[in-house]
């Protein structure tokens, strides 16, 4: 899966949550106040089902979600991890 | 205490032919309801044990039934078809947020309940035969029947009124939220909160970091000293009240504060106000210029709990087996959510 692919699957899902469908892709989702602890929760739950990935606790970083960019790029990371397994 | 005598149902799942009325509805009406079983309802409705119905009938003839009698409201989510009555248990389960553990189910048919038991083993499966002894029973027992308690029946109905417009509502989450009107209010417990927050810390599995239960008199004693905070949260909307929601416990050791507790009620739990505790306290921690840590002890359904602990700025600090410390980076901002409104004094 491309990056691109990946973008465009997380912004779907924000969509449903929230009004600005212009987000930049880096930026902090949370410390704007635009999505909520629920939002977290769902987008993680989402995050796992969507691309068939663990997330495991110490990957539960604000860090790897904190933007459209830093949920792409660990995204990106887990796929590359189950790959070279 | 074993964890057998602990056990408390929270909901209990009526069979309607042969349980709850004499005879069966599709061979032979007037079926009469069995003596004893409405005064049996309304103490369990007292005492803020929901109840719900599994029964193989027709739905509309089994309504209009319980209608006639004055009963319909009593029960939540009433199950009235024929599949299994494990997969109708299992949909109650899923539609109150409750545990299979905190189910009781009522039914005359020795198949049915070995069905239930056999697919649901934590169900409490009981004989119809013994609805004049299940007032008796520890685990229709609360320790304490609370203002919150004789209320929740209510509070679920007007939950179920809240979803229904959510399932109509054509805007975003954040928009829906934003409709409601939410009103998050924070305060020191009193006396006249302890039992609510012993229920709380009782019947809460889910939205709770470390499981730690704590007596009637320790609460007190937290109440009344200087090394402890003990919060209450309540959440209020449009539709009414949601009762008192929220509990937390901090611990004040000179400049460590530490979140032994932080709970909240499943009811709550797609309104998106999980963070608004913690940020009071975090802005509480940041002013008076001391560390914030919290306690969390996993357990298999509080994982959200260690989400919204992570997502708040906490990070693992240290591990000692089952007990994980975290500490919060306080430089980070985590703003109140704009869709409810706070208060606190």
């Amino acid at each position: 899966m491309t990056n691109d692919e990946i973008k465009e699957r997380i912004k779907a899902f924000i969509c449903q949550f929230i009004q600005n469908v212009d987000i930049p892709d880096d930026e902090d989702l949370f410390a704007s106040g635009l999505v909520n602890s629920l939002f977290a929760m769902q987008l993680v739950l989402h995050i796992e089902k969507e691309f068939q990935l663990k997330v495991a606790n110490d990957d539960l970083d604000y860090e790897n979600f904190k933007s459209i960019n830093a949920i792409t790029d660990f995204i990106g990371q887990k796929d590359l991890n189950s790959e070279t397994k | 205490m074993s964890s057998e005598e602990e056990r408390k149902i929270k909901c209990v799942v009526w069979d309607l032919d042969d349980t709850l009325w004499d005879g069966v509805l599709m061979e032979h009406d007037p079926c009469l309801l069995k003596s004893g079983v409405v005064d049996t309802i309304k103490e369990l409705d007292d005492r803020g044990i929901l109840q719900s119905i599994a029964s193989k009938n027709e739905e509309s003839s089994a309504t209009e039934k319980l209608k006639s009698y004055g009963l319909s409201d009593y029960f939540l989510y009433p199950m009235i078809n024929f599949d299994s009555k494990s997969s109708s248990i299992k949909k109650i389960t899923t539609l109150l947020n409750i545990g299979t553990d905190a189910i009781a189910f009522i039914d005359d048919q020795p198949f049915e309940r070995d069905e239930v038991s056999f697919s649901l083993p934590e169900v409490l499966c009981i004989d119809s035969d013994y609805i004049h002894e299940l007032l008796e029973m520890p685990e229709m027992n609360p320790r304490f029947i609370t203002d919150d308690s004789s209320k929740r029946r209510h509070l679920y109905l007007t939950d179920i009124k809240r979803n229904r417009v959510e399932e109509s509502f054509t805007g975003t989450k954040e928009e829906f939220l934003a409709s409601l009107h939410m009103n998050f209010t924070i305060l020191p417990a009193t006396e006249l909160d302890l039992q609510r927050a012993e229920e709380l810390t009782v019947r809460t599995n889910q939205l709770n970091t470390t499981g730690y239960t704590y007596s009637y008199d320790e609460l007190k004693g937290f109440c009344q000293s200087e090394k402890h905070k003990l919060l209450v949260s309540s959440l209020e909307d449009k539709y009414g009240t949601y009762g008192t929601i929220g509990l937390s416990l901090i611990e004040l050791n000179g400049n460590i504060w530490t979140i032994k507790l932080l709970l909240m009620s499943c009811r709550v739990m797609s309104r998106g106000v999980g963070n608004i505790m913690i940020s009071y306290i975090r802005n509480e921690a940041r002013d008076k210029g001391v560390r914030l840590m919290a306690e969390f002890v996993e357990n298999d359904r509080n994982r959200m709990m260690y989400m919204t602990y992570k997502f708040a700025h906490f990070k693992e600090y240290k591990k000692e087996e089952e007990l994980v410390i975290l500490e919060n980076d306080l430089t980070k901002s985590l703003p109140f959510p704009n869709y409810a409104k706070v208060e606190f004094t």
